[in-house]
C-alpha cells in the first residue's frame, strides 16, 4: 500500500452553539490513495459536508475540532493556519467543487475573471489564459473563447458544473473534493459530468473524494466508499466488497432501500438522531434490528473484516 | 446600447430625472460661462433692484439688483458641490461598517449596528442646527450635520445585502477555493451591493441638496453673499407678494433637482433592483 494522499483519523468535530454542543463527528477515519476515487456516502445530515469543510479548514461558525489527525500528503492541516491554507493548500493542492453550481460562481462576473482570479493567486506563473482555455477543452466546454467573456447566468447548470470543476483544476491539485457535485444538476447531465470527474482523474492522477448520498453513482464512479451514519464512519472498503457483502448492519438497511434491490418502498425505521442528543457508542444502535445490550457502551474503532475493508460493529468484536 | 440603459430611457419620468440632472451638473460645470452675468455672484447693483422679469433679466433682479437668473445658475454648484460631499464622505463612513458588520457575526458587528441605530434615531434637521449653534453657523456645520445622519442608512443597507450574501454558496466556494477574508469581502461581496447603493445615494444627492437649502433659509447653512437657493429663498421674505420673482425662481430651482434626483433614483431601483418594483 502506498503512502496515502488523506489520511484521517480519530477526528472529533463538534458545534458550539447556543442550544449547546452538537457532537457532529465522532471518530472518522479513512484513508485514500492517489488516483483512486472514494465516495462518501450518507445520509442527509450526517455530517458529510461537515467532514468536507473541516478537511478544507473553513468550519462554520462554533466548530471545533475535537480531536484526530487529518494528514494531506503527510502534512498536517489542522496544525496549519488559516493564512497557511490559504496560500498553500486550498485551491492550490487541493481543489474544491461545491454542490450547487447554479449559485456558487459570483453572478457578478464574467466567468474568465473570476477562474483568472483563481489562478493568478494560487496557480504558478505563466500563460494563465492559454492554461484556462486547455482547461475548458478539457472539460469539453463548447466555446472557450467566448464562454470566458459571458456570465454565469448565460450557462446551463451542466456547463457550470463544467466550469466548476476546471476552476478546481487550475493549480492541478493532488485531491478534490467534490460535495455532492451532481445533487442539482437532472440524470441525463449527472451521467456526463461523473464520466468526465473519472477521466480526469484518470488523466491527472488526482485523488477525489465524492461525496454523495446516491448510492447508484458510488457504485457507478468509486473505487472505494465510506459509509458514514450521525458523524460516525461505520463501514469503509473497496465498493465492489461493500456493495456486495456489507458487513454493517447500518450499509445493509442503506442498500436494502435502494429501489433496485427491494420490493416496494423499504425504509429503515426511525430516524437520525438530533444532532444536540446524540446516543452513546455506537449511534445506530436505536434503530438497528440486531442490537445488543452493550452497543451503548462500545466505543467506535473500525475493525477489519476483509482485505481493505472495515466496519465498525460489535458483531466483528469476537471475530476479530 | 445595453438592455439597461434602453430601459431606464423607456422610462418616461426616469428619463425626465436623468435630463434633469444631466442639465444640473452642466450647470454646476460650466455656470459661470452659462450665467449672463456672472459677476452677480457677489457685485450689487443697487440701481435695479427689484426689477420684474424682462428680456435683460429673465427672472428679474434681487434685492440688491443681482441677476437672479445667473445667480440660480450659480448656485448649481454650491449645491451640488454640498450635496456630493455629504453623499461620499457618508458612503466613505456607512458602508465599510456595513460590509464588517455583516460579515461578521460577532459582538462587533452588534456593537456597531447599535452605533448605527443610535446615529439613525437623531432628527437630521435639529442636530444640525443644534451643530449649527455649537460651531457657528456655516456650510461646513451644516455639512458635518448631514453626515452625522446620513452614514447609517449606507450601513444599513449594506450590513443586510451583505449578511444575505455571507453564506451564499458562491462564497462558499471562494473560501473553499483559498480566498482571503479581505479578497472575499472587497472584491466579491462589495461589488454585489453596489446597486442598492447607488439607488440610495442617488435619493440621497437630492435629498441633501433640500436639507442643504433648508439650512440655508433658516441661516444656518451658506453665508451671503454665496448665490444659494435656500438663502435667497430666505432674503426673498421681505420683499413678498410684490417681488414674487424674487422667491420663486430660486425656489423651483430646488424643487427640479431634487424631483429630477428622485426620479432618476427610483428609476434606477427599479432598473437596478426588480424585486423592489412598484406598481406604477
Amino acid at each position: 500500500m502506498s503512502a496515502p494522499i488523506l489520511d484521517v483519523s480519530g477526528l472529533r468535530v463538534s458545534i458550539h452553539g447556543e442550544a449547546g454542543v452538537a457532537r457532529i463527528l465522532h471518530h472518522i477515519a479513512l484513508r485514500l490513495e492517489r488516483g483512486r476515487i472514494m465516495g462518501l456516502v450518507g445520509e442527509s445530515g450526517c455530517g458529510k459536508s461537515t467532514f468536507i469543510r473541516t478537511i478544507l479548514g473553513v468550519l462554520a461558525k462554533g466548530g471545533r475540532v475535537e480531536s484526530g489527525r487529518i494528514a494531506f500528503d503527510g502534512i498536517d492541516l489542522l496544525a496549519m493556519s488559516d493564512r497557511a491554507m490559504n496560500s498553500q493548500i486550498r485551491g492550490r493542492r487541493i481543489g474544491f467543487i461545491p454542490q450547487d453550481p447554479l449559485l456558487a460562481l459570483n453572478p457578478l462576473f464574467r466567468v474568465g475573471t473570476q477562474l483568472l482570479e483563481i489562478m493568478r493567486n494560487h496557480a504558478a506563473p505563466g500563460d494563465h489564459r492559454a492554461r484556462l482555455l486547455d482547461l475548458l477543452r478539457r472539460v469539453q466546454l463548447p466555446d472557450p473563447e467566448g464562454a470566458l467573456r459571458r456570465y454565469p447566468h448565460q450557462f446551463s447548470g451542466g456547463q457550470r458544473q463544467r466550469l466548476l470543476i476546471a476552476a478546481a483544476l487550475t493549480c492541478a491539485p493532488a485531491l478534490i473534493v467534490a460535495d455532492e457535485p451532481t445533487t442539482a444538476l437532472d440524470v441525463t447531465t449527472q451521467q456526463q459530468i461523473l464520466i468526465l470527474l473519472k477521466e480526469l482523474v484518470a488523466e491527472t492522477g488526482t485523488a477525489l473524494l465524492f461525496v454523495t448520498h446516491d448510492l447508484g453513482v458510488v457504485a457507478q464512479t468509486c473505487d472505494e466508499m465510506a459509509v458514514i451514519y450521525a458523524g460516525q464512519m461505520v463501514e469503509t472498503g473497496p465498493t465492489r466488497d461493500v456493495l456486495a457483502n456489507p458487513r454493517h448492519p447500518y450499509t445493509r438497511a442503506l442498500l436494502a432501500c435502494h429501489p433496485d434491490r427491494s420490493t416496494g418502498f423499504a425504509s429503515i425505521p426511525g430516524t437520525v438522531p438530533p444532532a444536540l442528543h446524540m446516543p452513546p457508542g455506537c449511534r445506530f444502535a436505536p434503530r438497528c434490528p440486531i442490537a445488543q445490550s452493550a452497543c451503548p457502551a462500545r466505543k467506535p474503532h473500525l475493525l477489519t473484516v476483509g482485505p481493505d475493508h472495515t466496519a465498525d460493529c460489535i458483531l466483528y468484536e469476537t471475530a476479530a | 446600447m445595453p438592455p439597461a440603459i434602453r430601459r431606464l430611457l423607456r422610462d418616461i419620468p426616469t428619463s425626465v430625472g436623468l435630463l434633469i440632472v444631466l442639465v444640473v451638473v452642466a450647470l454646476a460645470i460650466a455656470g459661470p460661462w452659462l450665467a449672463p452675468y456672472p459677476g452677480d455672484a457677489s457685485a450689487s447693483h443697487l440701481i435695479r433692484r427689484l426689477k420684474p422679469p424682462s428680456a435683460d433679466f429673465p427672472f428679474g433682479t434681487d434685492n440688491l439688483g443681482r441677476d437672479i437668473f445667473s445667480r440660480v445658475i450659480l448656485g448649481a454648484r454650491g449645491a451640488l458641490e454640498v450635496s456630493l460631499l455629504v453623499v461620499g464622505a457618508s458612503m466613505a463612513i456607512g458602508v465599510p461598517l456595513g460590509l464588517v458588520a455583516g460579515y461578521g457575526t460577532g459582538w462587533v458587528s452588534e456593537a456597531i449596528m447599535r452605533v448605527t441605530d443610535v446615529f439613525l434615531a437623531l432628527p437630521q434637521l435639529v442636530l444640525a442646527l443644534a451643530l449649527a449653534q455649537m460651531l457657528g453657523p456655516s456650510l461646513e456645520s451644516a455639512m458635518i450635520a448631514l453626515v452625522v445622519t446620513y452614514w447609517p442608512f449606507f450601513t444599513r443597507i449594506v450590513f443586510s445585502e451583505t449578511g444575505q450574501l455571507r453564506t451564499a454558496l458562491f462564497v462558499d466556494a471562494l473560501q473553499g477555493l483559498g480566498a482571503s477574508r479581505t479578497r472575499i469581502l472587497l472584491l466579491h461581496i462589495l461589488p454585489n451591493t453596489a446597486s442598492p447603493i447607488i439607488v440610495r445615494a442617488t435619493i440621497g444627492l437630492g435629498f441633501t441638496i433640500l436639507v442643504a437649502a433648508t439650512l440655508g433659509f433658516l441661516g444656518m447653512g451658506a453665508t451671503p453673499p454665496d448665490p444659494d437657493w435656500g438663502l435667497a429663498v430666505a432674503q426673498s421674505r421681505t420683499y413678498l407678494p410684490a417681488a414674487w420673482w424674487f422667491a420663486t425662481f430660486p425656489g423651483l430651482a430646488i424643487l427640479f433637482t431634487v424631483l429630477g434626483f428622485n426620479l432618476l433614483g427610483d428609476g434606477l431601483r427599479d432598473i437596478l433592483d426588480p424585486r423592489l418594483r412598484r406598481s406604477r
